[in-house]
């Protein structure tokens, strides 16, 4: 997977002049769909959904699914952010009830009232959004609702030894099953959901976008695991924006578009990026990063990073960065590449160090001090650190601005609405209706407010963690686009990443963190993959981990 | 994208399960041109969590009409004379009023993520505060400012305690309830101090166009809570620092001045509600307005206000108090015990909860399933 599939080579692409200003296209008929010789996959069909149909208020999320999976298969799905994805998989698991049509599980008709029955009878997911409690350990989330008893007690011993098991099995022995689930990082409580998932005897294991939060090295892993659980038999439903990975693990592939089933069980090696694309959002799609400019001699610096530290997450980082210059960040999840954003943003007090703006330096350990110096942040964590969920999108949107457009501590409503229109529109957020709850925007669309916050009013400077995670192919060349953009009006952009290639594409600078150091700095046109992978992994934690 | 039509839910379909549908329905096949350029795209078509609200002060109405039902079936003598209606609201409106005052800055804290189980506490302090002798001598203007600056003192003091000194809310205000009747305590030396003062007795006992002064206050200050929490950058906050403190403080918003300001301004309601409740007894002590911290509580949860903060109405909270000051009222003309009134407010209080978990939620997805399994 060190070659990203979605790169397509040259023969692929149609000309760059067929995509429209707003990212829109042609849109031709929707291929048929395609059924693929039987004997491609040799298990028996598990799971069969026929014409699903599940609506919201307003939006139709499903609108005739038709979806088989076979025993011992990976089944991708794929589709733009709001295809309906994360609902078909809700209505699998029992989260949701189907309005009509059909779910067959083993050959039954079957509808589960509750994500309990689902289990039950085999089927178990590991959501998008992270549901873990986090006030109870790591074992206990793990065996949530079906912890082992004995007379009626649970078996604590017991249940902590087969968490240690999982844990083991999932590369992960350092995790420890007493551990609070508060204090693991984001990419630890991934683990634990997935671990959660292994610890029911399940048929079928539906896994929704699980590598948006894993490092590099850690989708490996979890693709050891699944065909650990393939070759058992076991079904599973992987969905991904990444097409690498599609390619990589999956069996057929499955493309929903609008709630609806476009072409089923595609073979997943095979079948081109361009017809998957197009299948996916009726239009063709060049995933290339925009160009940078050609030397943009001697800006003025923006942002000045001077031997910064924390203790026991990096030390004695220097960078700068110009305006109208975007730096990209590479290093694995752990490398304090977070941390270091977090920090200059305020949001954690530096032990040493100096943070400056246009020469002057800003107060540390105040997000207040940096947002007036021009600063702003799009974090790693969108449901916990960035959104209101039962707010409307638009609140959302304004949340760092809505003060600068209020007269007299009245707010204006009617300019905070039409402001986060234009963004919406920017980003393609889908509905576009902005008085919408966010909660009930899917995963890839609240993504998109939450870089879309910094988008208005004066930033200065972005610092962006993690904005394309859970994006679609899509909106993701929309959003570099726009990124590009707001450089050649000035605004300088750190941007951090575990995907190196975006890091590499987008940014005119590169640093690669490792272990809290920042041990590379080049431009992006000198560096290429591998080199950064090396450079990020040499001595990687892996091995380094306490034991 | 371009060609995406949504259409609305054919008329056959089983509701939604997951959410009550919206108070407007979508037009029917309304195509949505992405890019049109029209801002303000989508007019009408999400009526949104404000729909939400809408419907559970709906609910509200209906519980307050149920009770009225109640009151003219049980005395139907009383209800048959048209004077004694009007003045029957007018004296549930009165028995609403202090607690109202005191409710809306309950529900502020709430929304922002907090508690206060001081409120009745600082009503004492503030009212025996403003009605020493000493006090009196400035006269009204001299006790309605000793009363809210007394008030919003000790609200500052919790909300410091909060804030910077990051103890729990709810231990910080208990703290609180117990050190500010203390303080009462000992400052009115455990007497009732009258209040001399004919302007401020006169809040109570006087009417304007017939209607009580105490319900012009409560008007005032819930127009007031409403315009504040929905119109101004600081109810914004308080949404924000309530619904998700980690989200507000990455956006720039000080989360710890705010909540503190939140407990100053339950001060600040505290404040007024001790000088109409002075004004209704012609006196104050350390022990008046006990236990409103449990009314103002309850009377913002019935109103739909989130315990875990994040959201919550004025109106809502309003509905609220009204209810209970009609159960009393109730309870009043039929003659009955307070303590029967108690047990019934705790049900209504356990009922409210309840509906507002389960809601119509449970009983659509009820049906949904049943069509489901028998059509299977
Ligand atoms: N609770 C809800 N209330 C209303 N609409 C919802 C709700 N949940 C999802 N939707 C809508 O249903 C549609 C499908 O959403 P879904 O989450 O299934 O998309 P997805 O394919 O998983 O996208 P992503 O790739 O971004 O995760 C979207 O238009 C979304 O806004
Ligand atoms: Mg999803």
């Amino acid at each position: 997977m060190t070659e990203p599939a979605e790169r397509p080579a040259a023969d692929e692409t149609v000309p760059a002049g067929v995509q429209s200003p707003n990212g829109t296209g042609p849109v031709g008929d929707p291929p048929p769909l395609v059924t693929p010789p039987a004997d491609t996959v040799p298990g028996e069909v598990v799971l069969r959904l026929t014409d699903v149909v599940k609506t919201f208020p307003g939006v139709r999320a499903l609108d005739g699914v038709q979806l088989e999976v076979r025993a011992g298969e990976v089944h991708c799905l794929l589709g733009q952010n709001g295809a309906g994805k994360s609902t078909l998989i809700k209505v699998l698991s029992g989260a949701h009830q189907p309005d009509s049509g059909q779910v067959e599980w083993l050959g039954e008709p079957v509808s589960f009232g509750n994500p309990q029955a689902a289990m039950k009878a085999g089927i178990a997911t590991i959501y998008q959004e992270l549901d873990l409690v986090e006030d109870l350990s790591v074992a206990e989330n793990a065996f949530l609702g079906h912890e082992p008893r004995q007379l009626g007690f649970v078996r604590r011993g017991y249940m902590a030894r087969q968490t240690r098991e999982i844990l083991a099995r999932l590369g992960h022995p350092e995790i420890p099953p007493r551990r609070m689930v508060r204090s693991l990082p984001s990419a630890g409580k991934q683990i634990v959901s997935m671990a959660r998932a292994l610890s029911h005897e399940a048929r079928l294991i539906i896994m929704d976008e699980p590598s948006a939060v894993l490092a590099h090295d850690e989708v490996g892993n979890l693709f050891r695991i699944i065909r650990e659980l393939t070759a058992q038999g076991i079904a599973v439903i992987y969905i991904s924006h990444r097409m690498e990975e599609i390619r990589e693990i999956g069996d057929r592939v499955t493309v929903l578009k609008d709630g609806r089933t476009t072409a089923a069980n595609l073979p997943a090696r095979s079948t081109p990026t361009r017809d998957l694309v197009s299948r996916m959002t009726g239009r063709t799609i060049e995933y290339v990063f925009p160009d940078r400019p050609a030397e943009t001699p001697a800006a003025e610096k923006l942002l000045e990073v001077r031997e910064l530290s924390r203790e026991g997450e990096f030390a004695d980082v220097s960078l700068t960065v110009h305006a109208g210059e975007i730096v990209g960040i590479a290093g694995l999840v752990g490398s304090g590449r977070s941390e270091l954003l977090e920090t200059i943003f305020g949001a954690r007090r530096a032990s040493t160090g100096t943070v400056s703006m246009a020469g002057r330096q800003v107060r540390p350990g105040s997000v207040g001090a940096a947002v007036r110096a021009g600063m702003g942040m799009a974090p790693e964590e969108r449901k916990s650190q960035a959104l209101l969920l039962g707010e409307p999108i638009y609140r959302n949107v304004t949340l760092a601005t809505f003060t600068r457009w209020a007269r007299l501590g009245f707010t204006d409503a009617g300019r905070e609405r039409a402001e986060a229109n234009e963004v919406a529109d920017r980003l393609e957020l889908r509905p576009l209706d902005v008085r919408r709850p966010v909660r009930t925007l899917s995963g890839g669309n609240q993504q998109k407010v939450v870089v879309g916050r910094w988008l208005l009013g004066g930033t200065k400077l972005l610092l962006l963690d993690e904005p394309t995670r859970g994006v679609d192919v899509g909106a993701r060349a929309e959003l570099y686009q726009v990124i590009r953009a707001l450089a050649a009006r000035g605004v300088g952009v750190l941007l951090v990443s575990s995907e190196v290639p975006e890091v590499l594409g987008l940014a005119d600078r590169v640093l690669v963190m490792r272990e809290g150091r920042v041990v590379h700095e080049a431009p992006a046109g000198e560096l290429d993959e591998d080199t950064v992978l090396d450079l990020v992994m040499a001595g990687s934690l892996m091995e380094g981990a306490p034991a | 994208m371009t060609e995406r039509t949504e259409t609305a839910a054919p008329a056959g379909a089983a509701p939604p399960a997951d959410r009550p549908s919206p108070v407007s329905p979508a037009p029917a096949g309304a195509p949505v041109h992405k890019g049109a350029g029209t801002p303000g795209n989508g007019t009408g078509r999400w009526s949104g969590d404000a729909g939400e609200s809408f419907r559970r002060n709906l609910g509200l109405v209906g519980v307050l009409v149920v009770l009225i039902v109640i009151g003219i079936v049980t005395r139907p003598d009383l209800y048959s004379d048209m004077n004694w209606v009007g003045d029957n609201i007018m004296s549930i409106l009165t028995l609403a009023s202090v607690v109202g005052v005191v409710t809306v800055g309950m529900t502020f804290v709430i929304i922002g993520g907090g508690i206060d189980l001081s409120v009745g506490a600082i009503v004492a302090l503030a009212g025996v505060w403003s009605t020493t002798v000493a006090t009196q001598s400035y006269g009204a203007g001299g006790m309605i400012f000793t009363a809210v600056v007394v008030a919003v003192c000790v609200g500052l003091v919790n909300g410091f305690l909060i804030s910077y000194g990051r103890l729990v809310p709810f231990i910080a205000t208990l703290a609180m309830l117990v050190a500010a009747r203390g303080l009462a305590a000992e400052i009115s030396d455990k007497q009732t101090q009258v209040s001399n003062n004919a302007t401020i007795n006169g809040i109570a006992s006087n009417d304007v166009l017939g209607i009580p002064v105490l319900v012009f206050i409560l008007a005032g200050v819930v127009a007031a809570g409403w315009v504040l929490l929905n119109r101004t950058t600081f109810g914004r906050r308080t949404v924000a620092v309530g619904g998700n403190p980690e989200a507000a403080r990455l956006a720039g918003i000080n989360v710890r001045r705010h909540s503190m300001l939140l407990y100053a301004l339950s001060g600040l309601c505290c404040g007024i509600a001790a000088i109409m409740l002075t004004a209704q007894a012609n006196s104050a002590q350390a022990a008046m307005a006990n236990l409103y911290e449990l009314d103002a509580i309850a009377a913002a949860i019935i109103g739909g206000t989130l315990l875990s903060g994040g959201r919550g109405t004025i109106v809502g909270s309003l509905l609220g108090v009204i209810i209970f000051a009609t159960i009393t009222n109730l309870f009043a003309i039929n003659g009955l015990s307070t303590e029967a009134q108690n047990m019934v407010k705790g049900g209504i209080i356990v009922a409210a909860v309840l509906v507002q978990q389960f809601r119509f939620k449970s009983l659509t997805q009820l049906l949904a399933r049943n069509k489901l399994r028998s059509t299977n």
